[in-house]
């Protein structure tokens, strides 16, 4: 793997970024002051960061509901991520999108998504494109196990073999579509990987939690994308520490179930330990970024709050191009 | 006996009675058990606002949660409504007719008519419209005049917990596929419901308000907000009569039009599009049926051609508000 110091601290600080934004976002809304539906992604961390730092600007991602931390590892601005999140005009989506719909294309991030299973499809239409044109690029769909339940993602990984594509599905299996077992609504078991097989192309299953077999799994299957070799599809096994939406009371969970997951399978914890332990970085480093992180969060909070609620004109614009 | 409760416990309701007295009425959907194979609470959720809540534990497996699967289970009640089930299906917001739709336009709207008649599909599908919950673009939208273009297809947009519970009871005995809508700011008003079961028809029209001066035909959520207007209307001596079309499919025209053959003054105050919706629909019809009766121009108030934005301030300007409405019927009721 060519994970260089750099490369490492680059990694926990992709994903301590992502940690704090969902933890703080969780507190505010508690506020009252964020309004709408929010899903969050902690405890997913690992997931988009081992698959975003394979990626580069000529490679474009699509997200679920839970699109914040896929925001954030594909380079989109946080500070713009927060306002859009409070509906304010300097927001990624000028406060028109909300949590749900967070985009940035200039990042090649194709949107969170609002509707189970309306990545993939716009996936295998990036791919599409980058062959087509040329680029060199690699297109991405995120969905959860939920979404792997969608006519329209098992039409895509279809659609992505046949053209052979250069398309990655990373179906993030964090146990629960809304409040339903993916271990009960998955077929095979709650294993999606297992579906590879019968679309011809490769599947990887994989921890989740673990940000060096994400990213080492994700590169192998960049590679292939990008040497004409087709679709890879991944299975992340990992866990969600907040509810569906915020406001979930979760009483369909076990009893400790996210505590014992925190305990044990904490992916930045494992990760620190990890680097720590072989000396790669020190607690000091780890520290700096840290402290980094946490000033971020706070200053793109405090700017959110500050600014100004896009104008009244703002109802009637950028419905189309020209009308 | 009729008792005070929400719209959404009319819902419910509705549900309750008609499983208990039918054994063919089954339901489906996402989460609407909500934690059934899971290792925690098995009831947990009762749909995405707990308006299924109980049922389970009154009528176990007749309730099934699904994958994330609408083309699937949407097709599976349509398939099932026409082998002898009575399948309630919940959409849980209308937004996501766009990944089923061909299994309600193309499949259940057309097998009567291209069956020769010899087909009967007794499927209800619940879904959430409309806009206020800060849901954005894809959460948000009043998609039924959608649904009331295709032939086939019975459409139902209660607006008080009376007519939520009669409509919804109506709808499951029907024995045509009905999309029935309920608007997601209207789950907690409360009204008098009758304890016991009853089923209002469809296509009768409900005159919320009577008066003599201007129609107002107002639908869904909307009625509420024509009331308002019309409170404060009527202290400046103009009556509006209020008409709450009930069913969008079929609608009752008789009704409208004999109001405007009175009146001679027409608004249409509705929250889905302008273009190709219930507001359009409507003034074509009184404009096509009772033209000779207007005294002036139809008004329509419906929201701006554009999707429903995020944020707070622009949403509350999208949807239509009393003052628009009392705007335009002041604005008709001085033409003529």
């Amino acid at each position: 793997m060519d994970l260089n110091r750099q490369k490492l601290l680059e990694a926990y600080e992709m994903m301590k970024t992502i940690r704090e934004f969902e933890d703080r976002v969780h507190v505010e809304f508690a506020t009252g002051e964020i309004s709408g539906f929010v899903h969050l992604y902690a405890g997913e961390e690992a997931s988009a960061a081992g698959v975003c730092l394979q990626l580069d600007d000529r490679d474009k991602i699509a997200s679920t509901h839970r699109g914040h931390g896929h925001c954030i590892a594909k380079g989109v601005e946080v500070k713009g991520m927060m306002a859009e999140i409070y509906g304010k005009q300097i927001g990624t989506c000028r406060g028109k999108g909300g949590s749900m719909h967070i985009a940035d294309l200039d990042k090649g991030m194709m949107g969170a998504n609002g509707i189970v299973g309306g990545g993939p499809p716009l996936i295998c239409g990036a791919g599409l494109a980058a062959k087509t044109l040329g680029t060199g690029g690699v297109a991405v769909a995120f969905v959860g196990d939920g979404g792997s339940n969608q006519g329209t993602t098992l039409e895509s990984l279809n659609l992505a073999t046949i053209w052979n594509l250069p398309c990655i599905f990373v179906v993030e299996n964090n146990g629960y579509a809304e409040t339903t077992p993916s271990k009960w609504s998955v077929s095979l078991s709650g294993n999606a990987v297992d579906r590879a097989a019968g679309f011809g192309m490769p599947g990887v299953v994989l921890d989740g939690h673990d940000f060096f077999a994400v990213y080492e799994t994700a590169g192998e299957a960049v590679d292939r994308a990008r040497n004409g070799g087709g679709p890879t599809l991944i299975e992340c096994k990992l866990n969600r520490y907040y509810g569906h939406f915020e406001g979930d009371t979760q009483t369909y969970r076990g009893p400790d179930e996210v505590k014992k997951v925190r305990e044990a399978k904490d992916c930045l914890a494992l990760f620190s330990e990890k680097v720590t332990r072989d000396g790669t970085i020190s607690g000091a480093d780890l520290q700096e970024i840290d402290d980094r992180v946490m000033q971020l969060i706070e200053d793109s909070v405090v700017e959110a709050k500050a600014a100004p609620k896009p104008p009244a004109a703002d109802l009637l614009t950028d419905v189309y191009v020209s009308y | 006996m009729a008792r005070t409760i929400t719209f959404k416990e009319a819902i419910h309701e509705a549900l309750d009675q008609e499983m208990a007295r039918d054994e063919t009425v089954i339901m489906m959907g996402e989460d609407i058990v909500g934690g059934l194979h899971a290792d925690g609470e098995d009831d947990a959720w009762g749909g995405v606002l707990g308006i299924t809540k109980g049922l389970y534990a009154k009528y176990g497996d007749r309730l099934l949660d699904t994958p994330i699967s609408e083309s699937a289970f949407i097709g599976a009640a349509v398939g099932a409504a026409t082998c002898g089930l009575r399948p309630v299906a919940e959409l849980m917001f209308i937004d996501f007719m766009g990944v089923c739709f061909d299994q309600i336009f193309n499949q259940a709207a057309k097998f009567r008519y291209m069956f020769g008649g010899k087909a009967e599909t007794p499927v209800v599908i619940r879904t959430m419209v409309g806009a206020g919950f800060r849901a954005a673009a894809q959460h948000s939208q009043g998609l039924y005049p959608v649904f009331t273009h295709i032939p086939g297809l019975k459409v139902v947009l209660p607006s008080t917990p009376y007519d939520a519970k009669g409509l919804l009871i109506q709808s499951i005995r029907d024995n045509d596929p009905v999309i029935f809508c309920e608007h997601k700011l209207l789950y907690s008003i409360e009204g008098d419901v009758p304890e016991e079961s009853y089923a209002i028809p469809f296509g009768e029209a409900n005159f919320v308000r009577e008066g003599d001066d201007v129609t107002v035909v107002a639908l869904g959520g909307m009625v509420h907000v024509a009331g308002e207007a019309a409170e404060k209307l009527a202290g400046d001596g103009i009556q509006c009569e209020i008409i709450d079309p009930r069913t969008t499919s079929p609608l009752d025209e008789d009704s409208i039009i004999e109001s405007v053959e009175k009146t001679g003054r027409l608004v249409v105050v509705d929250e889905s599009s302008p273009r190709c919706g219930m507001a359009a629909d409507i003034a074509s019809l009184v404009a096509t049926q009772a033209f000779d009766s207007l005294k002036g121009p139809i008004q329509n108030v419906t929201p701006p051609h554009t999707p429903v934005p995020f944020c707070d301030e622009l949403e509350d300007l999208y949807i239509p508000d009393a003052a628009q409405v009392e705007t335009a019927v002041r604005r008709v009721a001085a033409g003529g």
